[in-house]
């Protein structure tokens, strides 16, 4: 008798790696055109139009980088706490409540020279979300409450809270009823790189995950957070100090998360309102799996997942309904995830008698 | 007439990722027998059951069932065969009752009869001499009632060859009695029992035909009468067992930790380790002896500080510790090797150098402003692997790669480099083969050499012998005596051990 099994693997060829994303890649294209056929598209057109989209001019890949920016940064702020296996979910209410900390700036310190004023907004967004980060922290370090379920919820509070003062207190008189809250004066808009909307969080992006990278490999720290990650018990055992990096993780995954915030209300909108987040947060916890928490790789997902977004709306100027946008961006990610599980694992025949 | 036997194993082969756990193994239980399979940790007795009782396949082999050649794919098909196994950790619905966990999966009808089954239970309970009662719930049996379900379980779906994996560890002497006369009257009914041990004592009591094992290949199998314990020992471990010599010390050092009157709880709030007084002293290996369980585990945590004490003190070097915390322990010299050595001692999944730098990361010496200075840990790591003679391809692989006995080397090799006054050590060759067990001693002896004072926590008698200056027999939680091993001899540690006044 023959059967398939999984078998693990031992090790991961350099082969392997690329081999088995870009074989992802193009069977999530294959399903998505049968899928398109099927519906009575055009596949080749819509998925010219798609790469086009992301990638087909100047301002094409400037809009992908847009994108990529809020989605690398959450994505590295929610892979600092899996380091340490603390499920962080709650990247997009810590980016919401960064976003919200750095309007406050604008409106009370608006007339501050640009430079410093920015500098404030983005410790101010840091800290904001570094808070909503630690409470579900304390509560998971000092009495042991799941930070899976605690982050999640804290999301909709950070939402909401943003929701009732763009519809209530904080709301533009000037905005005909739009719940939105005053336009920021010029000095806290971030820079950007003329004729286009990619503004300075590309650098802020880059030089978080350089400074993760050197901080999670060669300092004290990060090594106490991946023995933690890896074993609770070791690291008691060594004499490591859990709560204390509990609370400190949480902090800096909080922090990232609240300064993507106010990246995204200074660079892209220029204002608090709702939906300043294209679930973003959420997302990259999917873009800091795929990257298996590096940095680096962090960076690349995202552009890949930024084009992903940007490929899309294109398409929808092409008249193809919104849901087979997601559908077709749904099958990119599954297939992906399926080929995460192909590069630990081979397929083999057994035959046993 | 020939006998034929209710299992019979040809050829079996297994192996796991780089090791062979079965090598052609041949292996045939009678009815109405006791059969012994005996041998070290590790010599592959588990492995050769579990194909039995269809959780491993092999990769080569027949097993024949009453003559019948069978491919038992599942426990399931194994049970309809008529092949039980019970293993160390008891697979039971704690918050079911005995009744209902005993018809947990077994064939019937739709409608469940209450009744019907509480009344077969007590049949068999009566019939095989197991004590238990059927509405009660099994969270609230003890260890070895809980067994008892589980015997009654595999009785009850009609087992008639039932595999028991080392069922002794978990128990008191009277309920080992218990359990060798459930199954005595087993085997007397006809039934085949499987005795899956490393303990030669059991095999003596009880077996009537003994399979040895040693590293994975049968190494002997003959009746019981025909054996004894020498020979048996003999096969088992492959040599005569010569213990080196060493120089017993007979005038003790100065007292370097002292234990008074220690209470610790266990991990539902009871109380494992009552009142304990001990003294540790410059120079010495002390051994604690006893039953797995009776409070062995706690008393070494709470000594390294993994453990909060509820009363009493622990003194080092005249300094109370009992209140500090892990590290500060450390520092002052006192260091533990945890029975777990992967997970606990060793982190998974990281590599060699990054395990072999958890006592010194912290050392100035050992950074480069703020970041860790990896050539000098390299350097550290590699006068590890030398010193102590690990065998390690790559010291930047994860240690998941290295064998046992490395990892304990790696593990003890990295405490000991610390150059401990105090050395604590819960079962330090455990699941080691021979030369591995060998090298953990040597250094632990060349340890003592050093003057460090050394507390080992031993499952085995013959290892206090080997090894030990004085032993400290625990029962029930408390010190029931603290012998000098000269002056001493098995039988009367073995009885201080079950509580024999």
């Amino acid at each position: 008798m023959k059967r398939l099994r999984l078998v693990r693997r031992n090790n991961e060829s350099w082969l392997v790696k690329v081999a088995v994303p870009i074989l992802s890649i193009l069977l999530a294209i294959l399903v998505g055109w049968i899928f398109l056929v099927l519906s009575g598209y055009d596949a080749a057109e819509t998925y010219r139009r798609m790469i086009q989209g992301a990638f087909g001019s100047p301002y094409a890949i400037s809009e992908t980088i847009v994108k990529a920016i809020p989605l690398a940064l959450t994505g590295l702020a929610v892979s600092v706490a899996f380091r340490m296996k603390l499920w962080n979910i709650g990247a997009e209410g810590q980016l919401y409540m960064g976003a919200f900390a750095a309007a406050g700036v604008v409106m009370f310190l608006g007339d501050w020279p640009s430079w410093l004023l920015l500098s404030v907004m983005l410790a101010a967004g840091f800290a904001a979300g570094a808070i909503w980060g630690l409470i579900p922290g304390a509560l998971r370090a000092f009495w042991n409450v799941n930070e899976t379920i605690t982050t999640l919820l804290l999301n909709y509070v950070a939402i909401f809270w943003v929701s009732y003062l763009v519809f209530g207190p904080w709301k533009d008189p000037n905005a005909m009823g739009f719940p939105l809250a005053p336009r920021f004066p010029q000095a806290a808009y971030l820079p950007v790189i003329p004729g286009s909307r990619v503004h300075i969080g590309i650098l802020v992006a880059v030089a978080v995950a350089v400074l993760l990278y050197i901080v999670m490999k060669y300092t004290r720290w990060g090594y106490e957070v991946r023995v933690t990650g890896e074993s609770p018990e070791a690291a008691r055992y060594a004499g490591m100090n859990v709560v204390r990096n509990i609370l400190l993780v949480m902090l800096v995954s909080g922090g990232i998360a609240g300064m993507t915030g106010m990246i995204e209300v200074s660079g892209i909108t220029h204002r608090l309102q709702q939906d300043i987040s294209a679930s973003y947060g959420y997302t990259g916890i999917i873009i800091a799996w795929l990257a298996r928490l590096n940095p680096f790789t962090v960076l690349l997902v995202a552009f890949l997942f930024g084009a992903l977004l940007v490929g899309g709306f294109g398409v929808q100027t092409y008249g193809i309904p919104y849901a087979i946008v997601l559908m077709l961006q749904g099958a990119v990610l599954f297939f992906l995830l399926a080929g995460d599980i192909m590069l630990k694992y081979r397929l083999t025949i057994t035959r046993e008698d | 007439m020939k006998r034929v036997p209710v299992v019979e194993m040809i050829g079996i082969n297994k192996w796991f990722p780089g090791v062979k756990a079965n090598k052609n193994i041949n292996f045939r239980v009678y009815p109405g027998e006791i059969h012994a399979l005996l041998g070290e940790n590790g010599a592959g007795k588990s492995t050769l059951m579990s194909i039995l009782a269809g959780l491993y396949r092999p990769d080569s082999g027949t097993v024949k069932v009453k003559g019948q050649p069978l491919r038992l794919r599942s426990p399931r098909l194994a049970l309809q065969a008529g092949i039980g196994m019970i293993h160390q950790h008891f697979r039971l619905v704690n918050n079911m009752t005995v009744a209902e966990n005993v018809m947990l999966g077994a064939k019937g009808r739709v409608r469940i009869r209450t009744e019907e089954i509480e009344k077969r239970v007590r049949d068999l309970s009566e019939q095989f001499g197991l004590a238990v009662d059927p509405h009660a719930k099994v969270s609230h049996l003890s260890l070895g009632e809980q067994q008892r379900v589980e015997i009654l379980k595999m009785l009850y779906r009609g087992c008639d060859t039932l595999i028991l994996d080392e069922p002794t560890t978990v128990l008191t002497p009277q309920e080992v009695k218990d359990l060798f006369k459930t199954l005595r009257l087993m085997a007397d009914q006809g039934k085949a029992v499987v005795l899956i041990t490393h303990k030669l004592s059991e095999v003596m009591e009880i077996a009537d035909y003994v399979t040895v094992l040693r590293r994975g290949e049968v190494v002997g199998s003959d009746h019981i009468h025909n054996l004894d314990e020498q020979t048996l020992t003999r096969m088992m471990v492959a040599r005569e067992v010569i213990f080196p010599e060493f120089n017993r010390s007979h005038q003790l050092g100065p007292t370097v930790l002292a234990v008074s009157d220690l209470s610790v709880p266990n991990d539902r709030g009871r109380t494992a380790v009552r009142r304990a007084n001990l003294e540790l002293h410059e120079g010495e290996i002390l051994a604690i002896a006893g039953v797995a369980g009776n409070g062995q585990r706690e008393l070494v945590e709470a000594l390294a500080g993994l453990r909060p004490v509820s009363a009493g003190s622990i003194r080092l070097q005249g300094k109370e510790i009992s209140h500090l915390p892990i590290r500060e322990r450390s520092e002052m010299g006192l260091t533990f090797i945890p029975e777990d050595r992967m997970g606990m001692g060793l982190v998974p999944n990281i590599s060699v150098v990054e395990n072999a730098m958890l006592r010194v990361y912290r050392y100035p010496e050992n950074r480069r402003g703020l970041l860790l200075d990896y050539r000098t840990l390299e350097a550290y790591t590699y006068s590890l692997v030398d010193r102590y003679q690990i065998a390690v391809a790559d010291i930047y692989h994860p240690v998941n790669y290295l064998s046992g006995g490395n990892l304990q080397k790696l593990l003890l090799g990295r405490e000991l480099d610390l150059d401990p006054t105090v050395l604590v050590a819960a079962y330090p060759v455990r699941g080691l083969d021979v030369a591995a067990t060998q090298a953990v001693y040597d250094l632990l002896l060349e340890q003592r050499q050093k003057g460090t004072a050394i507390m080992l926590v031993l499952e085995d008698l013959d290892d206090v012998f080997r090894i030990a200056d004085r032993v400290a027999v625990m029962y029930n939680g408390e010190i029931k005596a603290v012998l000098n091993v000269s002056e001493t001899d098995i039988d009367s540690i073995g009885a201080l051990m079950l509580g024999v006044q």
